[in-house]
């Protein structure tokens, strides 16, 4: 869901950037976070809590809190509201503690 | 109540209109009940007619002898709490800030509500005005009928 | 090891404005920002703002910042911005350690403004960790920054001025606001922005809160409830709101940890929003050339981050043997300021709190 007009703001939905999420191909804008590309998209479930597998989705947007954690491009805890999108990003739900190596 | 809700009595809002004889020129309402510390209606008044002074939390105090209701005071007002409103005869012409899309049609009516929002009259738009200095803040021109003076503040969205 | 005679932690309003005063009496700085862009929480801030006309007063938010942005790289060889940078480590001897895109790198500064800012809090109740429920200020990114709308059909929590200001903004980007519940017995921000609420037909209930959020992996429906003169839930005055998003708006605590780490003496102040450093007249903590601006050092509005800013960039600079070329009457007008914009009623527990800080 993208404001299409606003009073204040104009939004201008120009570079599409294409990544993966979930093995899905799908788009962003440029400018976008992956939290706030996944969120236009209607996914609003980024992780999962590790021990209740409890759905999580973003809360503060400021890098704060962890509830965006997602792995990206093999790489797991990347706060996702404040990691910007890039072209061919791989993105996944976290599943668990994420591996490092 | 204001504090528990956000609706002032009809007592304050008195408190903020000029005499009767005074509005046959548009007049600024400053619906600002509050000691916050703000003061651009002030510094932005070309007549100097709205006073605060050094104490940037005292409430505005409008000179209706040298108001003109330009309605600059309307669109600077961080709160969007002025309005102006000239009476002519039985019908009223009140100028609102506003801040949403679409604009509303000039000829057309809409609901005229009150400060509970609950629709009371119709509210026929006769001028809609933006321009840079506004920064966003639309100032629609709305004509009522008189007798709801003291209680239209703004138009339902369409 | 880099060397700055300055480093400012922190790139919103109150670090920009103290970089700016500091270029001004002829000190470089190094401003570090963890977000990949300044400007804190100015960018998303799409209403006009209160304060005098030093303080940009019916500014709009976003404009205020790219004001305060362009002060900054108007004098880029004095200041220079490091972001997506975050602050990992503050050690003795003023021992900065950051984390930039994947380098360790760490910086030695003869002196440091902290203006790391404050956070959004939590609130407790049942399912709180649902997706859907968001702190406000996150909803205003989304929406402000970003373009993507938060819900449909949403109720906020919390009636301070973010809470009031957050609704407005849902309103104008098409947003049903279904209600602004607040616990507490008054509407806690100004009331122009609870007025413009009520006549756009949103519904204000004092002594409500929030006690339960439903739903599988979204939020799809909540239970608020009416609370006594204990903040206990009243049994029986349960009610069910259908939404798709909720806001959480009840305060925000300063980001003060890093300051905790070096070592800084700290107090809890209900009143500045949560656990602040304690500093002398000068905004110096009990670490020597460790100063504080902004809402890490009490929460209040971006207005007085800004002039805190200006304020300790000022003092710093003296402190470095750069005095500014007006710093007497800079002094005078910084302080006057911020008296003037917490002498009122809303000032209050900002007053007090500050008293329990200063040395």
């Amino acid at each position: 869901m993208r404001i299409k007009e606003h009073p204040i703001l104009s939004f201008e939905y120009e570079k599409e950037i294409n990544f993966v999420y979930n093995g899905k191909q799908v788009y962003g804008y440029h400018g976008d976070t992956i939290a706030s590309a996944l969120h236009a998209l209607g996914v609003k479930k980024l992780s999962q809590s590790i021990n209740k597998k409890r759905a999580r989705g973003f809360y503060c947007a400021i890098g704060n809190c962890a509830s965006c954690n997602m792995v990206v491009n093999g790489k797991p805890n990347i706060r996702t509201c404040v990691t910007l999108l890039e072209e061919g990003m791989i993105v996944d739900t976290q599943l668990n503690k994420g591996e490092l190596l | 109540m204001l504090k528990t809700d956000g609706i002032p009595t009809k007592k304050q809002v008195l408190s903020r209109f000029p005499n009767e004889e005074l509005l046959d020129r548009p007049k600024a309402i400053t619906e600002c009940y509050e000691d916050i510390p703000c003061n651009p209606c002030s510094t932005s008044c070309p007549f100097d007619a709205i006073h605060i002074g050094e104490d940037i939390n005292k409430q505005p105090k409008v000179d209706f002898d040298k108001c003109t209701g330009c309605g600059i005071c309307v669109f600077n007002c961080p709160g969007l709490a002025i309005m102006t409103v000239q009476v002519i005869e039985d019908r009223a012409t009140f100028k609102i800030p506003y801040e949403f899309l679409p604009y509303p049609i000039v000829g057309d009516f809409y609901p005229g509500v009150d400060r509970s929002s609950k629709v009371i009259c119709d509210a026929l738009i006769t001028k809609v005005v933006i321009n840079k200095k506004q920064d966003k803040t639309a100032l629609v021109h709305v004509e009522i009928p008189a007798e709801y003076i003291h209680e239209f503040i703004t138009i339902r969205r369409p | 090891m880099i060397y700055h005679d300055l480093v400012i932690i922190g790139g919103g309003p109150a670090g920009l404005s103290a970089a700016k005063v500091a270029a001004e009496a002829g000190v470089k700085s190094l401003i570090i920002e963890r977000d990949f862009k300044v400007g804190g929480q100015l960018v998303k801030q799409t209403h006009m703002f209160f304060g005098s006309e030093k303080q940009y007063a019916s500014t709009r938010g976003i404009n205020i910042a790219n004001i305060l942005i362009d002060d900054v790289f108007n004098k880029s060889d004095y200041i220079e911005v490091m972001t997506e940078a975050t602050v990992v480590g503050l050690y003795s001897d003023n021992i900065i350690t950051v984390l930039c895109k994947e380098k360790y790198i760490k910086i030695k500064a003869k002196a440091i403004i902290v203006a790391t800012g404050a956070s959004e809090k939590f609130l407790a109740f049942e399912n709180n960790d649902l997706p859907g429920i968001y702190g406000a200020g996150a909803v205003q990114t989304l929406m402000n920054v970003h373009g993507v709308l938060p819900g449909q059909k949403v109720v906020m929590v919390g009636s301070g001025n973010i809470g009031l200001i957050v609704s407005y903004q849902l309103l104008q980007a098409g947003v049903d606001v279904v209600r602004v519940i607040e616990a507490a017995k008054n509407i806690g921000g100004y009331k122009v922005h609870a007025s413009k609420l009520r006549r756009l037909g949103v519904e204000i209930k004092t002594g409500q809160s929030i006690k339960e959020a439903i739903g599988k992996d979204c939020v799809e429906k909540i239970v608020v409830a009416e609370l006594d003169n204990k903040w206990e839930f009243i049994e029986g005055t349960e009610e069910e709101i259908e939404v798709d998003a909720v806001c959480i708006s009840v305060g925000l605590s300063p980001l003060s940890s890093v300051l905790s780490m070096g070592g800084a003496q700290m107090k809890y102040v209900a009143f500045l929003g949560g656990t602040v450093p304690m500093i002398d007249k000068h905004h110096e903590t009990t670490i020597n050339n460790v100063f504080v601006a902004g809402d890490v050092c009490g929460v209040e509005e971006a207005s007085s981050a800004i002039v805190e800013g200006y304020y300790t960039g000022l003092l710093v600079s003296e402190r470095l043997g750069f005095k500014h070329p007006n710093h007497e009457e800079l002094y005078k007008d910084f302080k006057n300021q911020l008296a003037n914009l917490r002498s009122g009623p809303f000032g209050k527990k900002t007053r007090l709190g500050l008293k329990e800080i200063l040395r």
